[in-house]
């Protein structure tokens, strides 16, 4: 139930409205020329963002049913939601999944997309063709994906296992979705899938800000290879990192369609996460005051993350 | 100036756009009832169904239109697909849209009762007829029935005749000839049985019968007869006899194991018939789900969905959705659609012309008597609890607990 999501560019700080010339020659009609134009913009960020914000915050608060669908009375029971969400024996079990899922994913999903980018940075032919091949997990809907998945990971007829069947050292066949604690593996293995083409994608852009002529001062100075990453490439990059970091994180955080799509929580809730733990108590179980509870819980998490993003953007500014 | 004025007037409009929207939307809560209208004058019912593939589609068409002959009304049919009713049956009920005649998953019914968007069904002198004790029960909640159920299903033991009559061994009736069984079939990449123990409501109907058969209760799981049930499904994996991947398939995944030859025997219903009959060289047999000894009766769960008629505030369209109702379970009706959709009449005195014409549901057929409604107990409680049995199941059969310990943590967590 969480409705606030930060996409790439709309995130974070607008830029500063240009001074305007102090020609007017009314000021009170030009006043309400600029408050018209803010109107839609506004009416749009209340209406899409600010209500289901709301809406979601005060449902936490309610007992909020199948019921309160026909009656309309949804009685206030102040925190007992988050009670009964967080005494839940599968909540910490979800929370620590969120954060292995979570780390494991960035980490995977960065260290590949910033070899990725290096790779392609330096041009050979056919590197523009192969660089959008690599947008294609972007584009296969995540429905057809998570199938494809579970059909590749299936333990007996998996493609998987029966590849790692024809290597000689390797005894049995690892149960990817059916063992409680492969499934966890597996399932941040198909979401860093999934993350490489954003990480590349913003890193290779990062890439070419990058004069060219710094290397080549670089090089006289005996910079090249490790040096020049670790001297010129690494901390000219770093403001897209820190973006490519917590926008990755934030996006992770909320991950569903991968989790639902594969393991659906399971098995035994090994890949149960805040998100599918609070889509479960929504949507299945129609208890729609603890789902929101747990919304709520993951929307504070990711707002702690938002947070830093913007004190990290603004420093940059400031440089 | 003119030209001025112009470019304010288009302010304002672009200002006012999004009023206008708001408006918009809060103006389609004009309710369903807006145009067949007044009283005595009722020429059109809406119908909500979630029965969106074929055959289901196509059959329930036949039948519905059949019925809105009888009672002389056109239909204004809508089919949702299945996981997506409840919710737009929920935003029907808060925005006072809800159709006159509504199709329910049968467990789903307690839950829209108790919210108070369906009407008794006695105040229209409904006759439910012959219609089980335990289907009954699923429509009934605090002593009032809401909604009437045609046609049911269950699931049963359907087993490879090729494969068993090469094995030599005859279809497992109790516990102790299915482990056996299942373990004498189990070879190389085929495995003995199929079943689904997934994280979802599937999984939990699909370990109903062996629970129950074993005299458990859904009420309270932490008891040594559902402990059995699960000790059962337990050995079954740990013997090898079925594949571990059982945690996650659905049972349309594990109708596709039995087709393609990777199982000798599955757990499942005759919604599959249609899957099974793809494959040519299939030849396949149907027995009840083994009880826990010889001559235990086996006390299984049923499916299927039920009608019911929502409170649209119109009493006149209500009256007539009531008759349109009781017409579907009518002879004609229950007989057109349990053949067509490989279903049994929930009325057990037409179980007879059903088998007639479609042999292979014979095991289902005769189940009806003792089926038992999923929320004849606990009724809009059920989707915890029937959580709490899923996740006892898949932490006893991958999540290294005993059966005793897993059932104790569910039923107490």
């Amino acid at each position: 139930m969480t409705s606030t999501e930060i996409r790439p560019g709309s995130g974070g700080l607008a830029p500063p409205a240009p001074a305007r010339p102090a020609r007017h020659r009314s000021v009170g009609r030009s006043r309400l020329v600029q408050i018209a134009f803010l109107i839609p913009a506004t009416a749009y960020l209340v209406l899409f963002f600010g209500y289901p914000v709301v809406k979601n915050i005060t449902m936490g608060f309610q007992e909020y049913t199948t019921r309160t669908f026909y009656t309309g009375e949804a009685p206030w029971v102040g925190f007992a939601n988050y009670v009964t969400a967080v005494t839940d024996p599968v909540f910490d079990r979800a929370l620590l999944n969120t954060g292995l899922f979570t780390v494991g994913s960035i980490v995977g999903q960065f260290t590949i997309g910033l070899l990725i980018a290096l790779f392609f940075h330096r041009r050979f032919h056919l590197s523009g063709v192969l660089r959008s091949l690599l947008l294609l997990p972007w584009l296969v809907p995540m429905i057809a994906a998570s199938a494809v998945w579970r059909w590749i990971l299936d333990t007996d007829h998996g493609v998987l296992n029966r590849t790692l069947d024809l290597l000689p050292f390797l005894d049995g066949r690892p149960a990817w979705l059916t063992s409680t604690t492969l499934a966890l593996v597996a399932v941040i293995i198909v979401n860093i899938w999934l993350g490489i083409p954003f990480n590349a994608t913003i890193l290779y852009g990062g890439l070419q800000e990058i004069p060219e002529e710094l290397y080549e001062a670089g090089s006289l100075d005996g910079a090249t290879g490790a040096r020049a990453f670790w001297h010129i490439t690494w901390p000219l990059l770093r403001p897209v990192v820190t973006v490519v970091l917590v926008l990755g994180v934030v996006y992770t955080l909320k991950v569903l369609d991968v989790i639902l799509g594969l393991t659906n929580g399971g098995p035994a809730n090994a890949t149960q996460t805040i998100s599918t733990f609070s889509y479960h108590m929504s949507f299945r179980e129609f208890d729609f005051g603890v789902g929101a509870a747990l919304g709520n819980i993951l929307v504070l998490i990711s707002l702690v993350f938002a947070v830093v993003y913007l004190r990290l953007n603004r420093r940059s500014i400031d440089e | 100036m003119t030209r001025f004025s112009r470019s304010r007037v288009a302010i304002a409009a672009a200002a006012a756009l999004p009023l206008v929207l708001v408006a918009a939307c809060s103006g389609s809560d004009g309710g369903t009832g807006g145009d067949g209208g007044g009283d005595g004058d009722v020429t059109e019912l809406h119908v909500l169904d979630y029965y969106n593939n074929d055959p289901n589609k196509t059959v329930w068409q036949g039948v519905l239109d059949a019925c809105a002959t009888e009672v002389g009304v056109e239909l204004n049919r809508e089919s949702v697909p299945g996981g997506d009713l409840i919710a737009k049956v929920l935003q029907m009920s808060s925005s006072r849209t809800l159709p006159d005649v509504l199709m329910l998953d049968n467990p789903d019914v307690q839950q829209i009762a108790e919210s108070g968007a369906l009407a008794p069904l006695s105040q229209f002198g409904l006759d439910p007829g012959g219609i089980a004790e335990g289907v009954l029960s699923a429509s009934t909640y605090e002593d009032e029935l809401y909604a009437l159920q045609p046609v049911t299903n269950t699931i049963a033991l359907f087993y490879n005749t090729q494969t068993l009559a090469a094995a030599g061994i005859e279809p497992p009736t109790t516990w102790e000839e299915l482990e056996t069984a299942a373990a004498a079939l189990t070879e190389g990449d085929q495995y003995g049985l199929a079943l689904s123990a997934i994280n979802t409501y599937e999984g939990t109907w699909q370990f109903l019968p062996f629970m129950w058969s074993n005299g458990g209760d859904e009420a309270d799981i932490a008891t040594p007869e559902v402990a059995g049930a699960l000790q059962l499904w337990k050995d079954l994996l740990d013997a090898g006899s079925m594949s571990q991947s059982v945690v996650t398939w659905s049972q349309a995944d594990v109708a596709d194991q039995f087709s393609s030859g990777n199982a000798a025997m599955m757990v499942n219903g005759p919604w599959n018939f249609g899957t099974l009959a793809e494959n040519a060289e299939l030849e396949y047999g149907i027995v009840p789900i083994p009880a826990p000894a010889a001559g235990d009766t086996v006390v299984s769960p049923f499916g299927g969905e039920a009608w019911a008629v929502p409170q649209t505030g119109d009493d006149a369209r209500m009256a007539v959705a009531a008759e349109f109702v009781q017409c579907l379970v009518g002879e004609d009706a229950v007989v057109e659609a349990a053949v067509g959709t490989n279903t049994v009449p929930t009325d057990p005195s037409l179980s007879d012309t059903v088998v007639e014409q479609v042999p292979n549901l014979a095991s289902f057929a005769e189940q009806v008597p003792d089926l038992r409604a999923r929320t004849g107990e606990l009724g809009p409680e059920w989707p915890t609890q029937a959580t709490a049995i899923y996740e006892a199941v898949q932490n006893a059969l991958v999540g290294g607990m005993s059966p005793e310990d897993a059932l104790a943590q569910a039923q107490n967590g």
